[in-house]
Order: C-alpha cells, then structure tokens, then sequence
C-alpha cells in the first residue's frame, strides 16, 4: 500500500527524493480521510518552505486542511492540472497526484520522517 | 466531562454499513457512508435514504390547541386541513427564531410538531409555556424517522406499501399506513431538493424499514450529503443560518411569516422588520473560485468587512462553490459582486438567486 521509496511525514505528506529534488504529495491515508476534495491551493515557482510549516490547502467538502512541507527548500514545479480536477487526488495520491517538486536546502530533513512501514504503524495499518 | 451522546435506532446497521459516524446536536450521526458527493449524486439521480431519527417531536392535543399554536407560530396553523403539513420558525419575544419547524394537522385538536434535535428542549419549555391550556408530550425517544429522497422515491416506497402514495400531494401526508409491514405516518416533505418521502415509525420498528429500503437498493445517505443536498436547495440550517438574534425576515423566510389579522409570539419584531425593512439579510452567493468560505467567514465589498457566511460548501450539482451570509439589502440583488475572506485570501463572489438548484424532471406516480 505505502511504497518504499517515499518517506512519511506525521501529518501524512509524502516526499520523493529524485536526482537532488524531492516530490511532494498527501499520502493514500490522508486523501481517504478527507474524502471529498474539492480544492487544492498550492504554491507558486519560486516559493520558499520551511521544514513542517504549511505550503498549501486541501480543502474537501466537509474541511479544510493545511499541506505541511516534509521539506525545506524552493518550489521548481507545481501539478497545475490538479488544482483544476482535485478530485483525482485519491485515485492515485503517490503517484500522479503529487504536489510539487522542491529544491531542498536541507536534504537531511528526509531523515526525520518515517520509511513506509514506521508510517503503517503510525496510522495503524502496520 | 465526556458527553454521553444518544444513538438512533438505527445506530448498529450505520456501523455495520461502514458510516463515518460524528456526534450531532447531542447524538451520534453518520455523517457519510460511500463519500459525501457520490450519496448527494446518488439522491439527485436516483434515491437515497437518510436516519434523521435525531429529530425531536412533539405531540399537541387538546380543543384550545389550534388556537394557541395560532398565537405562537410566524405561520398560520388555521390554513391546515387534516393530512396537511405547514412549515414555520416559532420566534421569542424580540422576534428571534427559537426554532424551524414542522407542524403536522391530524385532526383539529391533535397535531405534531417537528422541531430540530439541537433545539429540542428549549422548544418544548417554549412551547408548554405558550400552549398552557394543551397537552403536550415530547414523543421523541418513540419515533424514529426515516427520509427517502430522490426522484426515484416514490415508486420505491410505493413498492413497499398497499397505500395509494400518489393521492400524497407535496406538504401532505398520510396519518396510518403500512410499509414495510411497519405502521408509518407517510409524509411527502424532505430537506433535499428532491421529492420524496419522511416516514415516521416506532423506534422499535424502524430498523424493519430501514432494512426493506435497503433491500431495495437504495443506498444510505448521511448527514454530510443531507447538507450539501438541503444548502443547493436553499434551505436553511438552524444553529448555521438562523439563531435567537435573526428575524424570519432577516433569514428570508417572510414567505412563512402570516401577519394579516393576526398576533403571534414576536410579531411586533417581525412586523416592525417586513414594514420598516432590515439592516441585514440572508443572501446566497456563488465563488469564482473551488474554495468554500465556511461558516464564520467575512463578506467584504471593495474590501471592507460587509457580512459573514452562514454557510457555505462546494455544491455538488452546479459544480460550484456557494454559500449563505447575512450583507446589508443594498448588497443583496442577485448579480451584486463582492469577495469572501476564505483564510486571509479575498476571493470574488456574486449575489445569486435562491435556490442555487432546483429539479427539473417531476417525478409521475
């Protein structure tokens, strides 16, 4: 269910590391739990996040729900197209459904977040 | 303190379905089964069936009861025939709504009163205080009720009872009928949009009916979608879009309130309101955007604080996000643009008008 090469953050992010660059997303967990998603707010390119401070907006038809960067680091890319279908987010949240992609400037926050089976556990499916 | 939240008749099979279940106006209440949007579809294409078994009621008996609901309720109870139903708001002395209701016309000295759960013992001291020649007895732990909804409901219930439901004109209802092999009070009313039925039955028995409606198909909606559903139809939520400090007028509801010839509890307000007119009022708006400016949120015109939301959600039919809020009548004309501070954000909205959705098809039966 949680693949391996994703790391976890307690409030269900998921970052990617590829070639130097992380993706980010909301885990499978997370879009279930939400269910209904209607909105997404993301950031723009250029756009600095700090390590576990909100990046963005999930909002479904019952709440809204801050996206905590898993990472710090620049935005170098925005999934624009899912801003305009969020309701795609739960067909495939760790895959096509990804966030955005981040130049981190501390690569060794990866570190501090769960490998999938800490986050099974973690959400108690472990 | 942990409150200890009452559970519906129905509460085991909501489990066993799978419910997401949330605590609501002192009870535990599925809020959803498959998703909120996939049941609202499923009610404005095909049927749904909700357990608002939380709702409170009331019987009112006695040969000065028409008489003294006359006195009490902004609707007028005198126009009911037997099998009739009646909507109203029961206001306090400042013309505040103490509750929205439904008054059901069994005969002319016996009637029933449908009032919200939230609100249940504060109608009920309400109302014994202004029915004091009446009995009134809270019969709300023995009815639990059932609505079925959608343009497929009619012939659905009717495939479950031997009563002819198409002499059932809308607001009317039929006092002792079988379905299901369950007695019910058959009332075509709901809080959708759609048409359909409530069905009022024995505590004891609704799990009977509940199961036979399943049987059929049709699949359980929660309190989630009964939102989405009633806030696209333009109904208004108690607690949300009214409380003790709104007028009917000021909600909007003027088309409930009677006042030719007759006095009821808060009517100088209220009357002093529909003649004099309003500071504010009860508008729907439309957002440019998918964000949904919730309950809470300031209304701003060129920037400036000018009401706030009562309401608010991403409506499922239109594919938009709508909501309600109190502005000033000057801002209340359908086409009127002003913004929503959703989170900080201003974000464009327009006045339109109520309701954001209305069916087209009529359902034969």
């Amino acid at each position: 269910m949680y693949p391996q090469d994703l790391k976890y953050s307690q409030e269900h992010e998921w970052a990617k590391l590829e070639d130097g660059l992380v993706r980010v997303g909301i885990t499978k967990f997370a879009a279930d739990k939400l269910s209904d998603i209607v909105y997404v707010e993301l950031p723009k390119v250029g756009a600095e996040l700090r390590f576990m401070q909100p990046f963005g907006v999930v909002e479904s038809v019952k709440a809204a729900s801050d996206l905590c960067a898993p990472i710090s680091g620049t935005v170098v890319a925005v999934n624009e197209p899912l801003t305009q279908a969020p309701e795609g987010i739960s067909a495939d949240p760790h895959g096509a459904a990804w966030m955005i992609v981040v130049k981190p400037s501390a690569l060794g926050e990866l570190d501090q977040l769960m490998d999938a089976s800490a986050y099974s556990k973690f959400i108690g499916e472990g | 303190m942990t409150e200890t939240l009452k559970q519906t008749p129905l509460h085991a099979r909501h489990v066993a379905a799978g419910a997401r279940i949330v605590p609501f106006g002192g009870w535990d209440m599925p809020v959803q089964y498959a998703g909120i949007v996939e049941e609202h579809r499923a009610v404005r294409a095909n049927s749904g069936v909700f357990d608002v078994s939380h709702m409170g009621e009331f019987w009112l008996e006695g040969p000065h009861v028409l008489e003294e609901l006359n006195a009490l309720l902004c609707n007028d109870p005198r126009r009911l025939v037997d099998g009739q139903a009646l909507y109203s708001p029961m206001c306090n002395d400042r013309g505040g709504i103490v509750d929205d209701l439904l008054l059901y016309r069994f005969a002319a000295d016996r009637f029933l009163l449908v009032v919200n759960a939230s609100r249940r013992e504060a109608d009920l001291a309400w109302v014994k205080t202004h029915l004091a020649r009446s009995s009134v007895r809270d019969a709300s732990s023995e009815i639990a009720l059932i609505a079925v909804q959608g343009p497929r409901a009619p012939e659905i219930v009717q495939s479950l009872t031997t009563a002819g439901l198409s002499t059932i004109g809308y607001y009317h209802f039929l006092p002792n009928a079988e379905v299901a092999g369950v007695r019910a009070i058959v009332s075509r009313t709901g809080y959708t949009g759609e048409d359909g039925f409530e069905l009022y039955v024995d505590w004891n028995e609704a799990g009977k009916l509940w199961d036979a409606l399943r049987g059929k198909e049709v699949p359980p909606a929660g309190l989630g979608a009964r939102d989405t559903l009633r806030l696209e139809a333009g109904y208004l939520l108690y607690g949300n879009d009214m409380d003790e400090s709104t007028s009917p007028i000021e909600a909007g509801l003027a088309w409930t309130v009677k006042l030719e010839d007759r006095t009821f509890v808060g009517s100088e307000v209220v009357r002093q309101h529909k003649e004099r007119g309003v500071t504010r009022v009860l508008a729907g708006f439309a957002l440019r955007e998918r964000a949904i400016a919730r309950h809470g949120a300031a209304l701003l015109k060129d920037g400036a604080p000018a009401g706030v939301v009562t309401s608010g959600t991403f409506a499922p039919s239109i594919e938009k996000s709508v909501g309600l809020g109190y502005v000033p009548p000057a801002l209340a004309a359908p086409g009127t643009l002003i913004a929503a501070d959703v989170r900080g954000r201003s974000i464009e909205a327009e006045i339109v008008k109520l309701p954001f959705y209305r069916r087209t098809r009529r359902t034969k039966l």
